[in-house]
């Protein structure tokens, strides 16, 4: 079974994900590395999905799909909105949740 | 030679690579997005190329198709599969049979002349290359709807052409009339697309497959009864007609249809003949066992049913509004509606056969008469689609346009020997022959009415004395303003010219308002008048195809498998055998209907006083007859408009504008209001008071928390992700650990 080459190419997008996510500047590179975080959690359903043989697997993974293409639409529209208001996407520069 | 040894065994080339049809525009789509702007001509190129290649393989499917049927009655599936769910597979490929074959050439061919034609008519547009874009991939939504396999693909293409259809009605969208007509016309075909959702569901239930064809799909299994309840099936027909009602613009949701004619005419063309608007009678026909038997269609003792009803008041509901209009494009698009109408009640009284051969004799004179309207307007009357203002007298001045005006004219009144007669008259005599005798008559009605609204149309547009645009001169603004049937469709000169067409000043002079043009109407370039002969052509000729005085069925052998029902005993009844005196009482009315409106158009139109273009040569004739005879012609008039109009057209189709206006919207927006009431009342009682108590609660709980956490606050975004990610670490870790 190749379940483990999948869990491993899960693993390794899921790094690569959040090491975008923590250090990119640019917030649509961010958006783009949640993205892939999402994707990762997507192969290892479809992967245990395939293992088990029933399908709740394939059906969360729909589900995320079409969640994360509703959250990339809000993300993507605030950071349209903040480049037109700041001129700028660098999200050090927002520090504006500052307690 | 081995060829031919081969067909009498496989398959033809064309019918196993009919897929490549809508594969190949959904393919020039993309291309003239990102390469259209930087092609010499804007993207045009490859439209037409990809519509044209289309077109090829669509001829080529259908010739095999043809030689083909003889050896069996078998569909040509080819599928991949798509997605699949547990046990659920959706494919997505080609579902080849008579009615998807027929669907696939008329698309492609009318596709593809309307776009040859839009080179011409949209010359010039600032959005030249989406206008393209949009309409190889409405081309390419409805070619994919129509080889659909199963409800899937189905709903694909038709959600494709809704979103084309938004894109292109409202391709002027600078007017805000026309964005509002998109949107109007978006909104009320998703109303019916609700429908669609639901009933392709439910199909799913009932069946438990959603392929069309094959010995397991919903057809057979409608048509064996092997379903467990007959009153889901009735339900399932239902939520999928009100899908059909939304696309083919029927009573009551035609109401967008009049209102697209704000797109360029190329796509009211495309939208009225072939695609779009036809989708909704396709889907009828497409699955008709499950509408034959879930609503017993054909059931003795039966004398109605939800889609011959529906049918039957859109035949005569849109047919009176076409007497209202002054918009040439808006009488064409009441017809449209009127003539849905009978495709509609064709298929509710069992005459499957000539309700699809009305799709495809439709699409040709149809389009053609639309294509004619923007020829009129583009070189003829200066943009302007107003009959009663902008044109008259025309005939002389384009002649190409005029003759094909009157061959499709006579298709579409079903004038015998003209494509329209050998369809409509046959949907009309099966209406009879299936014991339907109110729907008899309701298409003798319509048929009447077709013809005598086509003579005032024809009448107002090439005959008479030339006005407005038409006489190549150009009324003040003030006289566009009063205009009654102020429609959306009119840009005024101005507006258009320089929004719309902004190129049309570089070959045609600046207009001089109130002021003769020095220019003339003239038959317009062979970009437009090349499409209209051919399509008139075959408005002539077509439906020889299926011709039933002259007992020639080949259409009816092509097509007959896709029916999903057998003829006679148990499934549909045989098409009635064609007898002159049963076509009599249609011939005599739309006889009557002709003479009747020229009559009325005649002493109507001709003598508007109001009109600075008074008809001269009648005029003269009256002076001869002398002045009391001038006062008798007054009498006349007063007795026309005053008297008969007012009495007899104008209530009855003011009444149905006005239910249209009022009613109908009415009953829209006090959904919309009642919404909003219950959303305020919501605000007020529930949100205020309840929901905002418990948040302010846990607020002050929570701000005790917060002063506590303060110091996390950084508002450095990286440093909130590396914190919940380090939380999601150290709780797998503590998860692992307890595991274990």
């Amino acid at each position: 079974m190749l379940l483990n080459q999948f869990l491993i190419l899960g693993a390794l997008l899921f790094c690569m994900g959040v090491y975008g996510v923590l250090t990119r500047k640019n917030a649509v590179m961010v958006l783009l590395s949640i993205e892939l975080i999402l994707n990762s959690v997507n192969i290892n359903l479809l992967a245990f999905d395939a293992m088990t043989g029933n399908s709740d697997g394939n059906v969360f993974a729909l589900f995320i799909i079409a969640v994360a293409a509703a959250e990339v639409g809000v993300g993507l529209a605030m950071v349209l909105l903040i480049f037109r208001n700041r001129k700028n996407i660098s999200l050090d520069d927002l520090s504006e949740m500052k307690g | 030679m081995f060829a031919e040894a081969e067909a009498t065994h496989a398959v033809g080339w064309f019918l196993e690579h009919a897929w490549l049809i809508p594969v190949i525009p959904a393919v020039a789509f993309f291309l003239i997005i990102f390469f259209g702007k930087k092609m010499p001509r804007g993207g045009s190129e490859i439209g037409i190329a990809a519509m044209f290649a289309s077109f090829v393989i669509a001829a080529g499917t259908t010739y095999q198709w043809t030689q083909w049927t003889h050896h069996s009655e078998e569909a040509i599936d080819k599928t991949l599969t798509w997605w699949s769910s547990g046990p659920l597979k959706f494919a997505i490929g080609q579902h080849i049979d008579g009615l998807a074959v027929m669907a696939l050439v008329l698309v492609a061919f009318i596709s593809t002349l309307v776009q040859i034609y839009s080179t011409e008519y949209v010359r010039g547009d600032r959005r030249y290359t989406h206008f393209f874009a949009s309409l190889t991939l409405f081309s390419a939504g409805m070619l994919t709807m129509v080889l659909a396999p199963n409800m899937v693909q189905f709903v694909l293409g038709w959600e494709i052409m809704g979103l084309c259809s938004f894109m292109l009605i409202g391709h002027w969208w600078e007017e805000e009339a026309n964005a509002r007509a998109a949107l109007k016309a978006f909104f009320t075909v998703r109303t019916g697309d609700m429908g669609l959702l639901v009933g392709t569901a439910m199909l799913l239930a009932v069946f438990g497959t959603l392929d069309i064809g094959g010995e397991h799909g919903i057809n057979a299994m409608a048509a064996a009864g092997e379903f467990d309840s007959k009153s889901m099936l009735m339900w399932t027909a239902i939520a999928l007609f009100i899908a059909a009602i939304g696309k083919s613009g029927q009573f009551p949701l035609h109401t967008w249809l009049p209102d697209a004619m704000a797109g360029p005419t190329p796509v009211s063309s495309l939208l009225h003949s072939s695609t779009m608007v036809v989708a909704g009678v396709f889907l009828v026909a497409r699955i008709y066992p499950v509408f034959h038997i879930g609503l017993d269609i054909n059931v003795a003792g039966h004398h109605f049913n939800f889609i011959a009803v529906i049918g039957g008041i859109t035949i005569l509901i849109a047919a009176g509004l076409a007497f209202v209009q002054n918009d040439i494009k808006k009488v064409l698009a009441y017809s449209t509606v009127s003539q849905l109408g009978y495709m509609m009640m064709g298929l509710g009284v069992g005459a499957w056969m000539p309700a699809v051969f009305h799709i495809f004799t439709h699409a040709f004179f149809k389009c053609c008469l639309f294509l004619c309207a923007g020829s009129i307007a583009h070189t003829g009357s200066h943009h302007s689609f107003d009959m009663k203002t902008d044109m008259g007298g025309l005939r002389k001045k384009m002649p190409v346009t005029f003759v094909t005006w009157v061959i499709s004219t006579a298709a579409l009144c079903g004038v015998p020997f003209f494509s329209g007669f050998f369809s409509k008259d046959e949907i009309i005599d099966s209406a009879h022959a299936n014991d339907y005798t109110v729907f008899w008559i309701v298409g003798l009605i319509g048929a009447f009415m077709t013809t005598a609204y086509m003579t005032r149309a024809t009448y107002l547009t090439f005959f008479g004395k030339a006005r407005g645009g038409a006489a190549h001169f150009v009324d003040g603004h003030e006289d566009h303003s009063h205009d009654e049937a102020a429609d959306e469709v009119h840009h005024d000169i101005d507006g258009h010219d320089t929004h719309a067409h902004p190129a049309h000043d570089d070959h045609h002079a600046p207009l001089n308002h109130g002021k003769p043009l020095p220019f003339a109407p003239d038959d317009s370039p062979w970009q437009i008048t090349a499409p209209l002969i051919l399509l008139s052509f075959l408005a002539l000729v077509s439906g020889y195809l299926n011709a039933a005085p002259f007992h020639w069925h080949s259409f009816e052998h092509w097509l007959e498998s896709s029916i999903g029902l057998p003829l006679g005993e148990g499934g549909i009844p045989e098409p009635p055998t064609f007898e002159w005196v049963n076509a009599l009482p249609s011939v005599v009315l739309v006889l009557a209907g002709f003479a009747v409106s020229l009559f009325l158009s005649k002493k109507v139109f001709f003598n508007d006083e109001k009109s600075p273009f008074k008809g001269l040569t009648e005029r003269n004739a009256l002076l001869g007859a002398g002045h009391k005879f001038l006062v008798n012609k007054y009498y006349l008039d007063a007795l026309y408009e005053g008297v008969i109009v007012k009495a007899i057209a104008h209530p009855i189709a003011k009444a149905a504008y006005w239910v249209n206006q009022n009613v109908l919207d009415g009953v829209v927006n006090g959904v919309g209001i009642t919404g909003r009431r219950t959303g305020e009342w919501m605000y007020r009682n529930v949100d205020q008071r309840v929901v905002d108590g418990v948040v302010n609660g846990s607020g002050a709980t929570a701000r005790g928390a917060g002063g506590a956490l303060q110091p996390v606050q950084s508002g450095k975004v990286s440093m909130y992700g590396a914190l919940l990610f380090g939380a999601a670490a150290v709780g797998a870790l503590v998860l692992v650990l307890v595991n274990s």
